[in-house]
């Protein structure tokens, strides 16, 4: 398989995975922000927090409102990780490779874009947010299935998973790094109930709710709430889980000695922590590790794999 | 509905289907089916057509700034063009011996130029060629043959002669147009099927990869090919992903491949490099090898002239074969055909005035109302002056261009392009029809049964480009022997 072909198959990947993290997290807060009072609710700027592009935001946009954050996330072109702009990334790395992406997912993946940015104005009011993110979220799932059900399984889905699985490993340590540092002191026991809510919400963002209470059956807290987050390895969600489904898709590919140390060490640090006994600053310190290996795990795959960067004209004249 | 044929407004033309109000022997079951469907029938199969070329995703795409890459459908027709097959025997012969004449004057060119030692062609009309490379002289390509995919624009006047308009010899397109509007015409016509059985075109992929293939400088079972293309944003895009899909080898863009010190051409791949054996460059030769040629290509690959010529990479077509694609060696095809293979040429030129002969220009500069007159290297209909419909004002300043640099001018007189009834609604009108086929040469020589027709959907209008309001057609070749 070319090394452009694999390389637009993985960022096709990590963009449509990307706007449903997105769309999830913004579903999430909605929902949080109407059961905590007022004075303790931490507002939008989290959302922001989570994607790190405060400085973009800041430059654009006055105050962390409402309007303001959901209009960032979702449909401001300006911003690579809007849903709007995710979606169409998405939309154009499949266009160069439609040989290789069955003609089904092609017209989804289409669709999706059309209806996203068609159907802006509905996402942006109230009212119409929580049916537009739902039609985002389950949008990219279809696409996910129909290429998981109708496209060879051959080098191209392995890049397919991986990058999925590694933009969904960087979100989730970004989501859970900055829902957990906004969460209520732990002594402000006259708040118990609301801190219980938020890591309820800290699960839902990640839609782990459901799948926690099946898998560790204490009720929700911190601890626990950490490890199931980052080291299980039967929710997909999990951190882990993802981290292996990339090792595993690293596996079959040629040269992949290098790929495979850095995943290595990946697994190793996070598997090798104690993560329901870290105080939050150390917390922070960990998730900041985990987001280098990913980011060093991307650079090597990169590498390996894909097109170098063009040299610039002048070199490549040298040369001959 | 029955449609008058005697009302159709052919008179003054040659229509493909209709004579004197009458169906033309070959096309009689057509028309006579044509006549048995309402109107509204017509209407539904044309809209039926349009769904079908949508979900197939045919398209040409148009590049906005704004907007990004757009995809647009072409218009089709769905009333089939037909040609008998006794005619077009005589065409096909004769594009192959044209085809055949024009590389052995490319391959002369880049070597000994005899043709101009003996006084056939003019050395001023090659030392003013903008298509001549420098760079490919003394090269050898496989089996000799520099065109291996040619295109030939063939038009009829209203007395039903054929004539070649123009020869493209560098990267011409439509061909997945024609072999996508046979699925149509099958899709929404199957009955016609059971009157007529025209001559299958969809053996083009397999005999475009076997021309490839014969190319090889490794003989193997499957050498690998693959098509160079400019990217997305290329208006043939959809054509080049088409083709290799169809043929089952890699499209490529140059970024994907690398000369390696051996001066072999290599693709990059997940597996590392891979050797490639041959290109079908659908992207212009100033721009494959910015060593060779433009340096700030990016189009293409750095080194790909030296492999060429090291003979470790066949490309099609073989770079500087453009050299044949001018308006001007258009005008000395015949003689062309005479020198090299000393015989008459058996599809004949549009009759054309060569400007930088001195009493041709005088001529022309004295009938210029009545005459087309197109500069040599322009395609697509740029800087070419109308006679008959152009101001007075028009013609003098052309008088003075063509006066300054006549090398650069030829002139014809302006023909009265053949028609074919198309539908508008459920209306059916003749409209004016071009004809490309295309030629494919190595080890042996292929024409298309028939080609790509391009039709004029403005009412009176001669211009069949896609870009300005032209659509396509259909091409049956029968055997009339058949019915």
């Amino acid at each position: 398989m070319l090394s452009r072909v694999a390389e637009t198959i993985y960022w096709f990947a990590r963009y449509l995975e990307r706007a449903e993290d997105t769309a999830r997290i913004v579903a999430v807060n909605a929902n949080l922000l109407l059961d905590l009072p007022r004075g303790v609710a931490p507002g939008w700027r989290p959302l922001v927090d989570i994607t790190g592009a405060n400085a973009l935001f800041e430059e654009h946009y006055k105050e962390y409102g409402e309007r303001q954050v959901v209009r960032f996330l979702l449909g401001d072109e300006r911003y690579p990780g809007s849903i709007l702009s995710a979606l169409s990334g998405a939309r154009e790395n499949c266009r160069t490779i439609r040989d290789v992406v069955p003609r089904e997912a092609w017209e989804q993946i289409n669709e999706l874009y059309l209806y996203a940015r068609d159907e802006l104005p509905t996402g942006l009011a109230k009212k119409g947010r929580h049916a537009y993110l739902k039609h985002v979220i389950l949008g990219v799932q279809t696409i996910m299935g129909l290429l998981g059900g109708t496209m060879l399984h051959d080098q191209g889905y392995l890049f397919l998973r991986i990058g999925r699985h590694l933009e969904r490993a960087d979100m989730v340590t970004r989501t859970v790094d900055v829902r957990s540092a906004n969460l209520l002191p732990a002594e402000a026991r006259e708040l118990g109930p609301f801190n219980t809510i938020q890591w309820v919400s800290v699960l839902k963002s990640l839609t782990a709710y459901q799948m926690y209470r099946r898998s560790e059956q204490v009720r929700v807290q911190r601890g626990p709430v950490l490890r199931f987050l980052f080291q299980n390895a039967q929710f997909p969600r999990a951190v882990h889980f993802c981290v292996e489904s990339v090792r595993k898709g690293l596996g079959p590919l040629p040269r992949n000695e290098a790929a495979l140390r850095v995943a290595g060490r990946l697994k190793r640090n996070l598997l090798g922590t104690k993560v329901e006994r870290l105080s939050q600053s150390e917390l922070h310190a960990f998730v900041d590790d985990l987001q280098l290996d990913i980011g060093d795990l991307h650079v090597e795959i990169a590498r390996t794999w894909f097109l170098p960067p063009p040299e610039p004209p002048a070199q490549s004249q040298q040369q001959g | 509905m029955s449609i008058d044929w005697t009302a159709y407004p052919c008179a003054g033309f040659y229509d493909e289907l209709i004579e004197g109000g009458r169906a033309r022997p070959h096309a009689v079951n057509l028309v006579e089916h044509l006549g048995g469907l309402e109107g509204t029938e017509l209407a539904a199969r044309q809209e039926a057509a349009n769904l079908a070329i949508k979900e197939m995703g045919v398209t040409f795409t148009v590049y906005s700034e704004e907007g990004g890459a757009i995809d647009r459908t072409w218009p089709f027709d769905i009333i089939p063009r037909i040609i008998p097959k006794s005619g077009w025997d005589r065409v096909e012969a004769g594009l192959k011996q044209r085809v055949e004449a024009l590389n052995l004057f490319i391959d002369d060119l880049y070597h000994d130029q005899r043709i101009i030692a003996d006084g056939v062609f003019p050395a001023e009309v090659l030392a003013k060629s903008v298509n001549f490379r420098p760079q490919c002289v003394g090269v050898s390509p496989p089996l000799g043959v520099w065109a291996h995919i040619c295109g030939s624009d063939l038009v009829r006047d209203a007395d039903g002669t054929i004539y070649v308009l123009e020869d493209n010899l560098r990267v011409p397109s439509g061909v997945s147009y024609m072999l996508e509007n046979r699925l149509v015409t099958k899709r929404v016509f199957p009955e016609l099927f059971e009157d007529y059985a025209p001559l299958p075109v969809d053996d083009y992929p397999s005999q475009l990869f076997d021309t490839l293939a014969a190319l090889s400088p490794r003989p193997a079972d499957f050498p690998e090919v693959a098509v160079l293309t400019p990217g997305i944003y290329n208006s043939a895009y959809f054509e080049h992903a088409y083709l290799a899909q169809q043929m089952g080898c890699e499209l490529v863009e140059g970024r994907d491949l690398f000369v390696g010190d051996d001066d072999c051409v290599y693709k990059r791949t997940v597996d590392g490099p891979a050797r490639l054996d041959v290109i079908y460059r659908r992207v212009d030769d100033l721009f494959v090898d910015p060593e060779a040629f433009r340096p700030d290509s990016v189009l293409g690959v750095s080194g790909l002239m030296r492999a060429w010529k090291a003979g470790n990479i066949a490309i099609a077509n073989a770079p500087g074969s453009g050299v044949a694609d001018d308006k001007v060696v258009y005008a000395f095809v015949p003689e062309i055909i005479r020198y090299y293979l000393d015989q008459d040429p058996i599809i004949p030129n549009v009759p054309t005035y060569r400007c930088m002969e001195p009493e041709a220009l005088a001529y022309v500069l004295g009938h210029m109302e009545e005459l087309v007159v197109k500069p040599a290297n322009e395609s697509g209909g740029y800087g070419m002056l109308v006679g008959p419909a152009s101001t007075k004002a028009e013609r003098e300043t052309f008088a003075v261009l063509v006066q300054k640099d006549p090398r650069n001018y030829i002139a014809q007189p302006a023909l009265r392009l053949s028609t074919v009834p198309t539908l508008f609604g459920e209306r059916i009108e003749p409209r004016h029809v071009d004809l490309r086929p295309f030629i494919l040469s190595a080890d042996r020589v292929h024409v298309t049964m028939g080609g790509l027709t391009r039709v004029a959907l403005r009412k009176g209008s001669l211009v069949v480009n896609s870009s300005q309001g032209g659509g396509s057609k259909d091409t049956w070749i029968v055997e009339t022997e058949a019915r």
